[in-house]
């Protein structure tokens, strides 16, 4: 690892001005160190935000107000979460190993970087890594990358399960910054690559990330699917959180999100929008049809585009079959 | 910079760069060789520790960041003349074969057969809300995030298998 200072914050505040100088945060530090070690990421200076009391999952307005510090296998394994929200507590439990979920935070895992190989190769071309190099992915071995709200300079796929849960079920991000606090739909939190590729989320310089708050839980069933390589322990190809009312074998209303397919966890209203008044399976064909319609493949991830319309089948019949 | 870490009851006060690892800390500074280091990026649980009683991988965890915690180490865990239940079982069963990642894996384990007897469930669980069966392949899904490249797993499986019986830990 590169040199860096190192500093404690005993408060977001001390946290925010820390980073208003450029600091990076570290929590869980699971993806960060791991970057770090790689001179991937080559921070001058860290800023632990361990010790500022942000761990706790307290109910709020309904709903639950989540600390940034909660811990993956806290917030899987929290009674409320895995009664009501059971969508977050699957996405959670699917995703990295029992040790990484009790280092990895629920602010840092909003934050994961990609696992595009080029942007993990630092001999190889990455506007992410480094702007302006280009993108070795695009002609390359991109079987794990985007076919979804890609650009010509980054095909890279966020690579949580946790967000993708989240963006399902409406999550807010709670911020502190310079200039005081606000809240951020989670649908807001995440920019598109476009030209800009190392700009991922709305946080500016002095932000903190401080809490995660979800709303009243939503009626219906609630179901995340992961397609990956290996059985455990791998990122998703695809995956599908689902959150769906149905009656008397139709579809009332849902909302899905993806994850393995785009530079964000991906979720429209115009994919929801399809999915009213049919029958399981046809939702699902009308919503893989809205999902996909201008999906685009890079070669080695072409299969991504059939391997989505058939998670969501599976994600669909899966969930009205639990609720008969 | 200073730091005080209390590894396995013992309270330890270092001098350390501030890149240094809680792995690097055990192995280098305090000759605790015992917690491997594998591929030192969290893919392989070779590093395994508990941090205030949970497994985490030491590798990927600043040692400056855990002032005052404790880890827990498998040099803790039994003796030569007297195995821990784990230990013991990983010998009869030949729940090894290089023996590279076993100090991992019997961490790992500790902890998972507590988090399971707390009620954790897993991805694959039937169930989010009712106690979790250890089934053999719960076990595996929960080892996940421990590697064995002589590929002992059937063994490992039956070693930890055996204590989850000997608890009268629910298996179906």
């Amino acid at each position: 690892m590169k040199p860096f200072d190192y500093a404690r914050a005993g408060d977001v505040a001390e946290a925010s001005r820390h980073t208003a100088k450029g600091a990076t945060v570290i929590a869980g530090g699971t993806n960060l160190l791991d970057l770090m070690k790689l001179q991937v990421m080559t921070p001058s200076a860290l800023v632990d935000i361990t010790r500022t009391g942000l761990d706790g999952i307290e109910e709020s307005n309904g709903g639950l107000r989540i600390g940034t510090l909660v811990t993956n296998s806290d917030l899987a394994v929290h009674p409320i979460v895995r009664k009501s929200y059971p969508v977050l507590s699957r996405a959670l439990l699917s995703g990295a190993t029992g040790q990484l979920r009790n280092k990895a935070t629920t602010g840092g895992n909003l934050l994961q970087r990609t696992r595009c190989p080029y942007f993990y190769d630092t001999a190889a071309a990455c506007n992410k890594r480094e702007p302006g190099t280009g993108c070795a992915a695009l002609e390359g071995r991109n079987r794990v990358c985007g076919i979804l709200g890609t650009s010509p300079h980054c095909i890279a796929t966020h690579p949580s399960d946790m967000a993708v849960a989240m963006m399902a079920l409406g999550a807010q991000v709670e911020i502190e910054g310079l200039n005081g606090t606000r809240a951020v739909p989670l649908d807001d939190f995440y920019r598109l690559p476009g030209d800009t590729p190392h700009i991922e989320t709305c946080l500016e310089e002095g932000d903190v990330i401080t809490h995660v708050t979800l709303p009243a839980p939503p009626e219906g069933t609630q179901g995340y699917v992961k397609v990956r390589d290996r059985a455990s322990y791998a990122f998703a190809l695809v995956s599908v959180a689902a959150i769906v009312r149905f009656d008397g074998g139709r579809v009332v209303s849902g909302r899905l999100a993806f994850g393995g397919l785009a530079p964000r966890p991906w979720r429209t209203d115009a994919v929801d929008a399809v999915l009213e008044g049919k029958s399981p399976l046809d939702a699902a064909e009308a919503a893989a049809d809205a999902l996909l319609s201008e999906a685009e493949g890079h070669g080695d991830n072409d299969f991504k585009i059939l391997l989505a319309r058939r998670t969501l089948r599976r994600a669909m019949r899966e969930l009205s079959e639990s609720q008969a | 910079m200073d730091v005080t870490l209390s590894i396995n009851g013992t309270d330890h006060r270092l001098d350390l760069d501030p890149r240094v690892t809680v792995l690097d800390a055990l192995r280098h500074h305090l000759g605790l060789t015992g917690t491997k280091k594998g591929c030192d990026h969290g893919q392989c649980g070779a590093c395994t520790v508990l941090l205030n009683g949970r497994r985490v991988n030491s590798c990927l965890t600043l040692a400056v960041m855990h002032d005052g915690d404790e880890i827990t180490t498998i040099e803790s865990l039994g003796s030569p003349d007297a195995l821990n239940p784990l230990q013991d079982a990983f010998v009869r069963n030949d729940g090894f074969q290089c023996g590279y990642c076993t100090p991992g894996q019997i961490m790992s384990a500790t902890a998972m057969l507590q988090e399971a007897e707390d009620g954790w469930p897993s991805y694959i669980s039937r169930s989010l809300e009712t106690d979790p069966d250890l089934t053999d392949e719960e076990i595996a899904e929960r080892m996940s995030g421990n590697l064995c490249r002589c590929s002992a797993y059937p063994r490992i499986r039956q070693a930890i298998a055996e204590v989850r019986d000997a608890r009268g830990m629910a298996a179906e």
